[in-house]
């Protein structure tokens, strides 16, 4: 390939598909873009780097000297405008940037819905390292935080305040913690756990109004019951949108992010979109949405386009079986297939839950009783064994016989499988047996 | 921190303290009896001669007692050396001996109570704090606030420690006579145990026992809900106190030679040493099955055990020093340096260490076959650049007293000479692995954060491969701390284990080789 490559946005999406452009073409040049870090880090991670775990060194994935030997180039800086014209990318500093090929990979931004008072000091999501470094340096003056939107960066936010003992009020739409996506056994598991760690969780309640204590700053919420809870600090964590502000004036086709074919073209030649900042014409697989905002589908996003921009034979984008994983404050999350909060008549479920309600297991089975999809909370499960499984269909009888084997559980941790399915026998009336284990394999593994 | 833990920091600092300024206390006198009862009887009439100037003098400081019998025997000694007379001088050293046998102050009179405020304070502080540890807290990951930690991230906290650490090792290692207080107060101790009296390197290994057993609890509460971390962590204090510590002392007792039954040489590098082999020789059967024992455990037990579990079945559940680290060492183990440099003096650094070990013992052994004939002494001038240079200082003063500043597997990683010959079978030949869970990794470096032996785990994680690793001594934090489930430490089939092009699983589009 000749000319250079230009990615835009330095992040999972746009790493990865510089990293296996290089892994294929040796010659091409490729420059990196950011305003928000010099090298790629672990965005994920960012919660740890408040918590103390880490320090912001330890998310970066590739040692800084990774860039210089792979020959990918980083160019530091912020772009506030694409001339798709004449090719060429435009910094707030008035320099320029020529490409031949462009990737936008802008990621995204928390979501703002025009709360009164959302521009207050002390108003934030968190997304960028940017974000991060303004709530560390708000963090002093909270006494306490409200954090608006019940989903995975809340219940993040929740965590790195109650790591610093910062009184959280946290403010959920639903009726159950992160209701849309979870059914609702599950998420009550969740909802209990985040009480357990004193976080005042209120279901049902809505933002109204963020209020100015006369400098600027949030002095306190009103929430949609007319309460008013005091506070420092409000968290906006009310999901993300494609982050293409500064693309929104331009010949490029954007609606709710860039819009992209199977192959991530955009409607400009010679520029491309991949991860959070892109749109689907089309969705990209059965139950998959238009617009994918996780971690992992921007990896592959950016395997995919790699591929397409290395080789002569073009391939479209074709996720596998889908899964995500998360952790709410202890307790771990994990799910393969598309496990959606209700489903039709035509699936059935099975769930376990521990006694101590922290541990949980539930199988969505179509109706031949083959396995769709599994949620898993407080248990490691085995990626490979569920997305064969998966795309098997395996009947249900096997999934559960094999259960011991899909456990990514730690050693010595107490087995749940033997009870999982005494329970699955006594509700399904059925009678499935373990598969006896030899000796040697009880003592060597 | 509750109010019982602040009292349990101030007793540990009471504690210390009193541990530091123990050694001085008390006065010194020497006379004639003393000294001939503590001196082989070839030396005795020298020493008679040569400390005569000494008996009876009253020393108020050990500093003055210790200062004024090294003039006087130095010298002696030195006089002899001019003159060549070389067969006279006296190459034993008895500083310590007749400093501890001279000293005649208050904790002659009540060891115990000496023992209570310094070592017993320090013990019963550290539990004040240990115990409430988390308590009312849901069982997770405890990793709040380290990197904001003094004494866990390289702050001045954990240089104080790091520094006292290396200057307790060098006066152990090299100056013991001023510690005679110190070994007076576990002489009764050591009594009990063995019969006969204390020495450094009994206060050593008291001191050692008691905190992997305190900081062992320690571990019970920060990885409480953990189990791999629970047994792992009572297998090493099971270990150290048994066959480290009470075995070796009944051993003594029942006046075989002083042996630790788990130590497998080339880390006990003086195995193979005359000394050691005649004492083996000299003591019946029960000598005769050390010998065995210690020889099957390397060729038969570390191939075989490290087949079926890799290399932690003895680094981090049984060895002393992986027992020391994985407790008194565990606040430490994010300061380990992850870069390809680093990783690139590991490999030269413990394999040359193995090299020097194997060809030492190989001289060894056949000079003592030979009857000396072949290089006559000159094995001990080995022994004793090795037991200097490896012994004493890597194992000793950096693999310990660099806990603050490196990590706590410094040695292990770099040094160790048995952690390269298990790392090799672990490499090559071994049922053990890190699985990678797929594509779940997220990246965010909490495993190479916490790997202990500068792995940079999330290397392979990312790229969905399993991580087999010489140096890896599967203490299981990397598993314990990924919040996303992405890694197992198991025993399996050999076939698939190493995995050198890994798939992603979840892209269907493409195959992509990472």
């Amino acid at each position: 390939m000749a000319g250079q490559i230009v990615i835009l946005g330095n992040g999972i999406s746009g790493v990865t598909c510089a990293r296996h452009i290089r892994k294929i073409d040796d010659q091409v040049k490729i420059i990196i873009v950011s305003g928000e870090t010099e090298h790629f880090f672990s965005r994920t991670a960012l919660m740890y780097i408040y918590m103390g775990h880490m320090k912001y060194e330890h998310t970066k994935p590739y040692a800084d000297d990774f860039w210089s030997k792979n020959r990918i180039a980083l160019k530091f800086g912020w772009v506030d405008k694409v001339d798709f014209a004449n090719r060429h990318l435009n910094f707030d500093n008035g320099e320029k940037l020529a490409y031949d090929k462009l990737i936008l990979a802008t990621g995204s931004k928390p979501n703002y819905f025009g709360w009164p008072g959302q521009d207050l000091k002390g108003v934030q999501g968190l997304y960028s390292l940017q974000d991060l470094e303004l709530m560390e340096k708000r963090s002093p003056k909270i006494s306490h935080a409200v954090i608006v939107g019940g989903g995975l960066i809340g219940v993040e936010m929740a965590e790195m305040f109650s790591t610093r003992q910062i009184p959280v009020t946290f403010l959920v739409r639903e009726k159950h913690f992160w209701a849309n996506v979870l059914p609702p056994e599950e998420s009550k598991l969740v909802g209990r756990h985040i009480k357990e760690h004193h976080i005042d969780l209120r279901f049902s309640t809505e933002l109204s109004e963020i209020i100015d204590n006369g400098k600027g700053e949030v002095k306190a919420v009103k929430t949609s019951s007319g309460e008013l809870i005091p506070c420092e600090f409000v968290g906006l964590t009310a999901g993300v949108r494609p982050n293409i502000d500064f693309l929104r004036d331009s010949e490029l086709k954007t609606n709710r992010g860039i819009v992209v074919n199977r192959k991530f073209e955009t409607n400009m030649p010679h520029v491309y979109a991949i991860g959070d900042c892109v749109e689907f014409t089309e969705a990209p697989g059965p139950d998959r949405k238009i617009v994918e905002q996780v971690w992992y589908t921007g990896r592959m996003h950016g395997e995919t386009l790699a591929y397409n921009l290395t080789h002569e034979k073009q391939v479209d984008y074709k996720p596998g079986i889908w899964f995500n994983s998360a952790k709410f404050f202890d307790i771990e999350y994990q799910t393969y297939g598309f496990l959606p909060s209700a489903w039709t008549h035509d699936k059935w479920s099975f769930y376990w839950e521990d006694k101590e309600g922290k541990i949980a297991l539930r199988l969505l089975f179509d109706e031949a009783g083959r396995i769709l999809a599994v949620n898993a909370f407080g248990w490691r499960m085995r990626h490979a064994f569920f997305d064969k499984a998966i795309k098997e269909g395996w009947p249900a009888d096997k999934v559960l016989e094999k259960l011991g084997e899909a456990s990514f559980n730690p050693e010595f941790y107490d087995s749940y499988h033997r009870e999982v399915l005494k329970s699955y026998n006594k509700e399904k009336g059925k009678a499935v047996k373990l598969p006896k284990k030899s000796m040697f394999q009880k003592l060597f593994g | 921190m509750n109010i019982l833990q602040k009292i349990g920091v101030l007793l540990t600092l009471i504690g210390l303290l009193f541990f530091t300024i123990i050694p001085f206390l008390g006065s010194y006198k020497l006379d004639e009896e003393t000294t001939i009862k503590n001196t082989k009887e070839i030396h005795t009439e020298a020493m008679v001669e040569v400390l005569q100037p000494m008996f009876g003098k009253l020393y108020t400081s050990n500093l003055s007692f210790i200062s004024s019998f090294k003039d006087h025997f130095n010298s002696y000694n030195e006089e002899l050396k001019a003159n060549q007379e070389w067969d006279k001088v006296i190459w034993d050293d008895y500083t310590f001996t007749l400093t501890k046998a001279a000293s005649m102050g208050p904790v002659n009179d009540s060891p115990l109570l000496y023992l209570m405020a310094s070592i017993g304070l320090t013990v019963i502080g550290g539990l004040f704090y240990i115990l409430p540890l988390y308590r009312g807290k849901p069982s997770g990951i405890k990793n709040d606030g380290i990197f904001f930690s003094s004494m866990m991230a390289r702050g001045w906290l954990g240089m104080l420690t790091g520094s006292y650490l290396i200057l307790f090792y060098i006066i152990l290692y090299w100056f013991p006579e001023y510690l005679t207080n110190l070994v007076l107060m576990v002489d009764p101790l050591s009594q009990a145990l063995s019969g006969g009296p204390a020495s450094q390197w009994f206060l050593y290994g008291f001191i050692y026992s008691l905190a992997i057993v305190v900081m062992g609890l320690r571990m019970f509460r920060k990885y409480k809900g953990n189990k791999y971390q629970m047994i792992r962590t009572s297998s090493v204090m099971f270990f150290q106190l048994s066959f480290a510590f009470l075995l070796p002392e009944i051993l003594v007792l029942l006046n075989k030679p002083w042996h630790d039954f788990k130590n497998i040489w080339p880390l006990d590098y003086s195995f193979f040493y005359e000394y050691r082999i005649e004492g083996m020789l000299n003591s019946g059967a029960l000598g005769m099955f050390m010998l065995i024992f210690g020889i099957l455990l390397i060729v038969i037990g570390v191939p075989l055990f490290t087949y079926l579990y890799g290399k932690r079945w003895y680094c981090s559940w049984v060895c002393g020093c992986g027992g020391l680290a994985e407790t008194l060492g565990d606040p430490y183990r994010q300061l380990s340096d992850k870069s390809l440099k680093s990783w690139q003096i590991e490999r030269y650094l413990i394999h040359g260490v193995l090299v020097f070990a194997v060809v030492m013992t190989a001289l060894t052994i056949v000079n003592y076959f030979m009857s000396f004939e072949l290089l006559g002494q000159a094995t001990e001038q080995i022994h004793s650049i090795y037991g200097f240079a490896i012994g004493s200082i890597f194992a000793g003063v950096v693999g310990t007293g660099f806990y603050p500043f490196m990590g706590n597997r410094v040695w292990c990683r770099f040094g160790c000479p048995l952690a390269a010959y298990l790392g090799m079978v672990q490499r090559f030949k071994s049922r053990f692995r890190i699985t990678t869970n797929g594509g779940q990794c997220i990246s965010c470096g909490n495993c190479s954060t916490y790997c202990e032996m500068g792995i940079d785990v999330r290397w392979y994680a990312q790229r969905g491969q399993n991580i087999v690793r010489s140096s890896c001594v599967g203490c299981g934090v990397c598993s314990a701390v990924c919040p996303r489930g992405v890694l197992k430490l198991e025993n399996g089939k050999e076939e698939g284990r190493i995995n050198d092009m890994p798939i992603i699983i979840g892209n269907d589009s493409v195959k992509a080789k990472v």
